[in-house]
């Protein structure tokens, strides 16, 4: 039992935090229908960023979040404007593509300036533990559940009731009818990368946080795939169930059976998610004509 | 024929010819005699380069068959190569099978496992089945690090030096000797290649590319095409990974990671979409990438020592920002860049 409520713990902070590296993925996939290879490299960006106002400039925390959040908004609008923009309506390979050159360029720029070596960083959240219901969890695992649904009712608020918010689901829901209503689709484009950038942000620093500051952040953007096919590529809530399954999902099968299965475990969801209803849980079936 | 204006055919026969100027005919003989002359002129570590790239070559082909000229996206590259690999090297060291037959046997077999990967394609398109075969990589990847069947326990598998009947590959000359015997592989890869899409098998391939319902209308069997499609590219490929393990003399799953299939992807990208001149030149390129990239920081490293250090960064670098920039300049890569020169020179002095 005690087994089962703290591997419930890891899972669903996990998953939060899945959740939270998937919601940009989603966001950037509604508004522009492209797919971004570079979510794993925003996370990873997005932490070191934090790394060197927190740590290399000695930045109180507030200021040094901040800095991380303009640096994401720059990298987003950069991003948007200069590599993706250029290939609006260009084939999906071509899309898929530069995306994924990207992630080798952002990949590489993080190795250049700070190597290749696990880089320390004072932890943020309280590392104590505390018992529930009998087994003993670690608490920065529980803070950081509750900031990812924080954060993640804070963005669907956003969606909700916001003027940007409602023009990004308009863009999404169809663009040339937003074009006529005289939304900016170019603006919606360059927001959905500035969300991404961020949400992005806050995953890679609570990821680094519970594990630490290193290349490998960037692997953890390969599990957004699953997660999203899982809720569906276009739907928020879908992030969330599809994060919180896939998280506790993997620590399930590497605690009670075998922790290498647990990498390709979300991966065999995903083929059989996709033979069954490719559309995912929550996605939106589009019928195709010629 | 070819003239100041272009190339008019007066009759079908014409038009079907593989080569149809003289300017061809020149540059195929100069593109032999630099094939020929290679293994002579050029030293043992840049030959090795060239059989790397050759190899390549043949997996680029193959690559370009299903993405470029059937419009299905493949992140299984990695995977497709580790199965021919594995499959070849077993069979001929395990159960002492001649490696030609064993090489045969991992063709066919990467082109069966491909056609199982492949049909999540019946259903899935573009950005999907994208995510699908990148699950497959993965699947793949998971089978050869946790089937312990496969390397003994090792974790990697040793293969023997290359012999066939009497004929055993020399240590001084190996380089060489793998030049001819891949090369003609790599050859005779792009001529089949070639001549698939003058056979309607091919042309339904880019039938299904360029408007798969319209295709199916018109009497193509889209499901038949896409799992063809699937199958061959993937024989190309497994044949490819066979050679690398005979070639390299050891097979280790890392080389078949993710970072392996977005090569693959980058080469044709880079070289062209659905040409397999293309896939060629791009196979080039990116091979060759690496190689000039470390001449030249060996040649700055005197004078800036610290770039030395960031070699496997930088080289990352310049990696993505070809992609990039080739996306955004010229998306038909390499293969549009030489027709375009070729069409600059015949219409000089005029713009066309």
């Amino acid at each position: 039992m005690n087994t089962f409520i703290s591997l419930t713990v890891y899972g669903l902070s996990d998953g939060a935090l899945l959740a939270l590296a998937a919601l940009g993925f989603v966001l950037i996939y509604k508004a522009t229908r492209v797919i971004n290879f570079a979510q794993g490299e925003f996370l990873l960006v997005g932490a070191y960023m934090f790394y060197t106002a927190f740590v290399v400039m000695r930045l109180p925390l507030i200021l040094a979040a901040l800095f991380g959040v303009l640096v994401a908004i720059v990298l987003g609008v950069v991003v948007e404007r200069f590599v993706l923009r250029p290939l609006i309506g260009e084939h999906a390979i071509s899309v898929i593509m530069v995306t994924i050159g990207l992630s080798a360029v952002l990949k590489a720029l993080v190795q250049i300036f700070y190597g290749t070596a696990v880089r320390e960083q004072p932890p943020i959240l309280p590392t104590g533990t505390i018992q529930v219901a009998g087994a003993t969890v670690p608490l920065n695992r529980l803070i950081v559940i509750g900031i990812a649904a924080i954060v993640l009712f804070a963005f669907s608020a956003f969606f909700q009731r916001s003027r940007h918010g409602v023009a990004m689901r308009a863009v999404a829901d169809d663009q040339q009818a937003a074009l006529t209503m005289g939304i900016s689709v170019k603006r919606v484009f360059s927001l959905a990368w500035v969300l991404a950038a961020i949400s992005a942000l806050i995953a890679g620093v609570l990821l680094a946080d519970l594990s630490a500051v290193e290349q490998g952040i960037a692997g953890f953007g390969l599990m957004v795939f699953p997660v999203v096919i899982l809720g569906g590529l276009d739907s928020v809530p879908g992030t969330v169930v599809g994060g919180l399954v896939i998280g506790l999902l993997k620590q399930y099968v590497s605690g009670y059976a075998d922790p290498g299965l647990a990498e390709v475990i979300p991966y065999i969801v995903l083929v059989a998610i996709l033979i069954v209803r490719p559309y995912g849980i929550f996605g939106e079936t589009r019928i195709e004509r010629v | 024929m070819a003239t100041a204006t272009g190339i008019h055919h007066r009759t079908y026969r014409s038009e079907l010819r593989l080569r149809h100027t003289k300017a061809e005919y020149f540059r195929l003989a100069l593109m032999l005699v630099l094939l020929l002359s290679a293994p002579y002129v050029l030293d043992k570590y840049w030959l090795g380069i060239t059989n790397v790239i050759l190899i390549s070559v043949i997996g680029a082909v193959g690559l370009n068959i299903l993405v470029g000229f059937t419009g299905q996206i493949s992140l299984g590259q990695g995977g497709f190569l580790a199965v021919g690999a594995f499959t070849s090297a077993i069979i001929s060291d395990r159960a002492g099978v001649p490696v030609p037959i064993s090489i045969l046997i991992a063709v066919v077999m990467t082109a069966a496992v491909g056609a199982f990967f492949g049909l999540p394609a019946l259903r899935l398109k573009g950005l999907y089945l994208a995510i699908a075969t990148l699950a497959s990589q993965e699947i793949i990847m998971f089978v050869v690090r946790r089937w312990e069947w496969l390397t003994e326990g090792k974790g990697f598998l040793e293969v023997k030096r290359l012999q066939v009947g009497g004929f055993e590959i020399e240590r001084r000359m190996f380089e060489v000797q793998w030049y001819w015997i891949l090369l003609a592989l790599a050859i005779l890869a792009v001529v089949v290649a070639r001549n698939l899409f003058r056979t309607t098998l091919g042309r339904s391939f880019m039938a299904v590319r360029d408007q798969d319902i319209a295709a199916e209308a018109i009497g193509v069997n889209i499901t038949r095409a896409k799992v063809t499609a699937f199958a061959v590219s993937s024989g190309f490929v497994g044949l490819a990974g066979a050679l690398t393990a005979h070639y390299t003399e050891t097979v280790t799953w890392e080389r078949f990671t993710l970072d392996v299939s977005v090569l693959y992807l980058a080469m044709i990208i880079v070289g062209g979409l659905g040409s397999i001149a293309g896939a060629v030149y791009g196979a080039i390129f990116m091979g060759l990438l690496p190689a000039l990239l470390t001449e030249l920081v060996d040649v700055l490293g005197s004078s800036m020592p610290a770039l030395s250090d960031q070699l496997p960064a930088l080289k990352n670098a310049v990696f993505g920002i070809a992609i990039i920039v080739f996306l955004l300049v010229e998306p038909r890569g390499l293969d549009r860049i030489w027709t375009r020169m070729k069409d600059y020179i015949r219409f000089w002095p005029f713009r066309y």
